[in-house]
């Protein structure tokens, strides 16, 4: 039902590194799934509204009022990687 | 305006993306402080740094300045909007995602001058990545470095229908929407500090056709004159592609400012594949009548409306009303100008401000001008009653723009600008100016009309401006005997 | 007091004997981290119950500082890993978050505390809430304290098997599909789950939002009332929450006279296990003994629950757990030669191979070509679901079913199969994606093993359900004691 390719591009949009051992039981185990879900594609649902919510109400706003940010140093604390008060990263352009 | 003659047979097709920041005191979704230049990461929460268990919550302001945007570009503002999450992985998206608004905007359609709006969604702005190179701190050869005050900005986004033929008019729209987004107060619309942002959708077709080509976006030009050049540019490069019998491939651009080149952009998530969905950690906003009424209230008189009642009530031409109002502080000064009670027309008021003060200002804000609008109207009262001559009266308004200083006639009085009355002092200067242009002298008798041009000058030149042209031919004629 | 009588009382009750100054908040809080810190300390042969254990108090700062009269006197708190606790490690159970310390509190627990609640410790848990058997987690399996060979079903595994083994008077722990009623019902406790948004999820580290509830696990029902009081109503940070119509009452009920009970063939036949399901019958005789009238209702969307719970709550988590990229906190994987490259390693490195598999899961139902035929009709199935509960509720006022199919299962029984892993759900999803409230009590042995019996009511009906179980609860008088020793 999915196979290697699939899998694999699947793994590149959610940024997850997949060994040559990982791919082929995670396509079987995809597709057993996969196949237990399409149960639903036999079920009648035109003109069934989707339910994104199931809270019965709309969004309560927030008023435009500041609230205190974290210091610098505590929201650098966890980082892996730290340079020039920042979080470093290998840059995207490398 | 329509130069696209310049494309010959190919006639461009040209649709704006608009970023705009949102000037509220808080974050889309945090109570950080919105940041101008603070230190890097002194702005950040929970929620705008995406840490595990944090949620948004929608700030009210923003879906209000939204609405107010909506009102002024005459969409339709829906009753339910709905916010969305666009996946892709980048070091500035924190969460992830991007919490935006999919199928389900904020404002749908609306029109701005000429342009069609397709759409206006509100969203959150990326953190600022700045390339720092080589690092010893993290392995590999390259690094960046992320700063999260910028993250979580309140954007709205405006998104045109192709409806612009040219880089003029886009410049030109988009200096009409920017100063419509000033008039409402809802951002600082700064290109350069980027508060306001602008990509170009660009196709080619055939002149005549209403079929679409294939099109490109033109990404990050910060100025009007860069979006004016990179417009033409991308326009020329398609243009030579087609001419070359070759096909035009829809990708994202880069427009260098400096060298003018244009370079493919190396998209965020190569597999454009954002699976967008609810975002289920918001409720869809309900607009309700209270919060159109409040977004209306704080509506203050839109440019092109302003156009329309300056042509309206003070008879103004087209053109001069719309050059007022459509460029931001410009209509501000003539109407304060205008209250200083001078016997001067509204028109011509009108022209001194559009024409000469503009000029002199160039795109500066006539709010900062040295000039106040009461000189400018006294000095245009001093020339209609003619005081002093239109040439002298630009003398003094190049003086009031330069050193400022609220009293032309002062300025008069110490240049000696003051006009020279009929009297005999002209008609000595105008007698000497027959004598040394005798065979003119001549001609015009003979009734050459043109031939009094050096006469005048000389009179001109001799007075430096301060004589009344049409006093001048007056007494020539008269010495002449016509 | 005894250690003994100590490890005996509720929670309500030990509430009562430290304002009545039997019982000191400081003696009552060491006796249960002693016995934490106990189980931590011995790893592999102990429980493997907590990821992290408070340090030892001394008299004089009593309850941390909590005021006697505090409505929860300093009672010890077990605090599933996954809600953020400032300076507390809260890894939800994953390696990617290893050492994790928030610079904030999750609202629900900062509530409890505000109380006088005092935080005991943080419970293991499957990864990201991913999983029924609490064998997901990063930090080693939890054992069942009824029999160490078998599971404590999941996610919220440690919370309660703290519970049911004396090592906490009472523990919160969250319910995506069942995460808390699925292992209240194996370990023989009560757990609830509250209507969607009667709990804020602000600082619950998220699998799936839109299910995604806070709830007590307990010793009995008016434990979990009174937690439930401490920890519900509208938080401003929190966009889904939501202010109950009315206060959580301590439930008092006696009898079910006039109570309509609608027992769901969908739930209730094959797939059950027969020791299971004797059980629940056997609850529903006492139920009518109270005065309950029984009678059977159609849930008809129910059996496909499941295939939508599947496509939901993994499309969910695959956006929900994108942040962990090794930029902000958490593992980063070593040696990366380029952005793209520590993305993917750091991910690969970091997540387990359930979690891994309902990324995949999400990202493909999201994927573009694929919306509609998975997320699209699951949100759909979703609708149907949740209409089919509302014309049983109004046939009667409460739904019930064995919280689980089975009782608790051998350790590494289901790891090879996640098929079968996922069916521990069966009965506990179709509420979760309704957003309804439901709850489970222990209603019998099964082999020796406790059965859970699950009630569910319409939204906000929490004082209505936890009275229905009040009253069954006592008549029953199950003795959850085999697992204290
Ligand atoms: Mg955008
Ligand atoms: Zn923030």
């Amino acid at each position: 039902m999915i196979d290697r390719d699939e899998v694999l591009h699947v793994a590149r949009l959610a940024r997850l590194a997949l060994s040559e051992q990982e791919i082929e039981p995670m396509a079987r185990e995809l597709s057993a799934v996969l196949d237990h879900v399409a149960t639903i594609s036999e079920l009648a649902l035109d003109g069934v509204e989707p339910t994104s919510h199931v809270v019965e109400m709309t969004g309560a706003l927030r008023p435009d009022e500041p609230r205190p940010s974290l210091p610098r140093e505590v929201a650098l604390a966890q980082a892996p990687a730290v340079g020039d008060e920042g979080f470093a990263v290998p840059s995207p352009q490398a | 305006m329509s130069e696209s003659s310049a494309t010959g047979a190919f006639e461009p097709v040209i649709g704006l993306e608009i970023h705009v920041q949102l000037a509220t005191a808080t974050k889309m979704f945090c109570g950080c402080e919105l940041s101008f230049g603070e230190p890097p990461n002194t702005r950040t929460c929970a929620v705008c740094l995406g840490l595990p268990g944090s949620l948004p919550v929608v700030n009210a302001r923003a879906v209000h300045f939204g609405l107010m945007i909506g009102l002024a570009l005459g969409s339709e503002l829906a009753p339910r909007s709905v916010f969305h999450r666009k996946n892709y992985f980048y070091p500035d998206l924190p969460k992830g995602y991007q919490i935006s608004q999919y199928d389900e905007p904020l404002c749908i359609g609306g029109k701005l001058d000429d342009v069609r709006i397709h759409r206006v969604h509100l969203e959150e702005d990326a953190a600022k990545l700045t390339h720092v190179g080589e690092s010893g701190r993290i392995h590999g050869s390259d690094a960046s470095v992320v700063d999260f005050n910028r993250g979580g900005t309140p954007l709205a986004e405006i998104v045109t229908e192709p409806d612009i033929r040219t880089a003029e008019q886009a410049s030109g729209w988009l200096k009409l929407l920017r100063t419509t987004l000033r008039s409402l107060g809802v951002s600082d619309v700064n290109m350069e500090e980027g508060s306001l942002r602008c990509d170009a959708n660009i196709s080619l077709r055939p002149t005549g056709t209403d079929e679409l080509g294939v099109k490109t976006e033109l990404k990050n030009m910060n100025s009007f004159r860069f979006i004016e050049r990179g417009i033409k540019a991308e326009i020329e490069r398609q243009r030579k592609i087609i001419e070359g019998g070759d096909w035009v491939v829809q990708e994202t651009l880069h427009f260098d400012p400096n060298s003018g080149a244009i370079s493919s952009l190396r998209s965020k998530e190569e597999a454009h594949d954002y699976r967008y969905f609810p975002e289920p950690d918001l409720l869809p906003v309900a607009i309700s009548q209270e919060m159109i009424d409040a977004a209306r209230a704080d509506m203050t008189e839109l440019p092109a409306d302003r156009a329309a009642r300056l042509q309206r009530e003070l008879t103004l031409s087209p053109e001069s009303a719309q050059q007022l109002a459509f460029r931001a502080g410009l209509a501000d000064f003539f109407e304060a100008a205008l209250a200083v009670q001078v016997d001067v027309s509204a028109q011509t008021l009108a022209n001194w401000v559009t024409v000469e003060l503009a000029g002199r200002l160039d795109d500066g804000d006539p709010a900062e001008a040295q000039v106040t609008p009461r000189a400018l109207a006294e000095l245009a009262g001093m020339v209609a009653s003619k005081q002093i001559s239109v040439g002298a009266g630009r003398q003094v308004l190049d003086k009031l723009v330069a050193h400022g200083g609220s009293d032309p006639a002062a300025i008069v009085e110490a240049e000696g600008l003051a006009a020279i009355g009929g009297g005999d002092e002209l008609a000595e200067i105008v007698a000497a100016a027959l004598a040394a242009n005798a065979d003119a002298a001549e001609r015009v008798r003979a009734g050459n009309e043109k031939a009094i041009g050096p006469i005048i000058g000389a009179v001109m030149r001799e007075t430096k401006g301060r004589a009344d042209g049409a006093e001048v031919t007056k007494l020539v004629n008269e010495q002449l005997g016509i | 007091m005894s250690a003994a009588d100590i490890l005996n009382l509720t929670a309500v009750s030990a509430a009562e004997a430290i304002d009545t100054g039997e019982l000191s908040a400081h003696e009552l809080f060491e006796t249960y981290r002693a016995r934490a810190a106990a189980d931590r300390a011995a790893g592999e042969d102990g429980l493997n119950c907590f990821t992290w254990v408070a340090e030892e108090t001394d008299a004089s700062h009593g309850a941390d500082g909590s005021t006697p009269r505090a409505p929860l006197s300093g009672l010890p708190l077990a605090v599933k890993d996954l809600f953020c606790t400032e300076g507390v490690p809260s890894q939800s159970g994953s390696r990617i978050l290893e050492g994790y310390r928030p610079p904030y509190t999750a609202t629900s627990v900062a509530r409890l505390k505000g109380a006088g609640a005092k935080l005991l410790g943080k419970t293991n848990q499957d990864e990201f809430a991913m999983g029924s058997s609490n064998e997901n987690s990063a930090y080693g399996p939890v054992r069942n304290p009824w029999d160490r060979q078998r599971v404590p079903g999941g996610s919220s595994g440690g919370s309660a098997a703290a519970v049911a083994a004396g090592l906490a008077p009472w523990a919160l722990g969250t319910d995506t599909g069942g995460s808390i009623r699925q292992p209240a019902a194996l370990c023989g406790i009560v757990g609830m789950k509250p209507t969607y948004g009667a709990v804020s999820r602000y600082g619950m580290i998220a699998f799936a939002s839109s299910l995604d509830q806070a709830g007590p696990l307990t010793r009995d029902v008016r434990d979990a009332a009174l937690m439930l009081a401490h920890m519900v109503g509208r938080d401003p940070c929190d966009a889904t929450s939501l202010e109950l119509p009315h206060e959580i009452a301590t439930p008092s009920a006696e009898r079910l006279d006039g109570v309509r009970l609608g027992v769901p063939e969908e739930l209730t036949g094959e797939g059950i296990e027969a020791g299971v399901l004797e059980a629940f019958q056997a609850t529903l005789e006492c139920a009518r003994e109270l005065g309950a009238q029984v009678e059977q209702v159609r849930l008809p969307h129910a059996p496909h629950a499941l295939a939508a719970y599947y496509v939901l709550a993994p499309a969910e988590a695959s956006s929900n757990l994108a942040r962990f990229d090794g930029v902000r906190y958490g593992l980063r994987a070593e040696g990366a030669e380029d952005l793209l490259d520590m993305y993917t390693r750091t991910r690969h490195d970091g997540f387990g191979a359930e979690v891994k598999r309902r990324i995949m899961l999400g990202t493909y139902a999201l994927s573009s070509g694929y919306y509609d035929a998975y997320y699209g009709r699951a949100q759909r199935v979703r609708t149907k679901i949740s209409e089919d509960f509302k014309s049983a509720f109004g046939q009667v006022d409460f739904i019930v079913t064995p919280t689980a199919p089975t009782v608790a299962f051998k350790l590494g029984e289901k790891t090879g199969d996640p098929l079968a892993m996922y069916l521990n759900d069966y009965c506990t999803v179709p509420m979760s994606l309704a957003g309804i409230p439901a709850i489970s009590i222990p209603c019998g042995l099964s082999d020796g093993l406790p059965v859970g019996f699950q009630i569910a009511g319409p939204a906000f009906s929490e004082n209505g359900l936890l009275d229905a179980a009040h009253a069954l609860e006592r008549l029953l008088a199950f003795d959850g004691s085999p697992a204290h020793v």
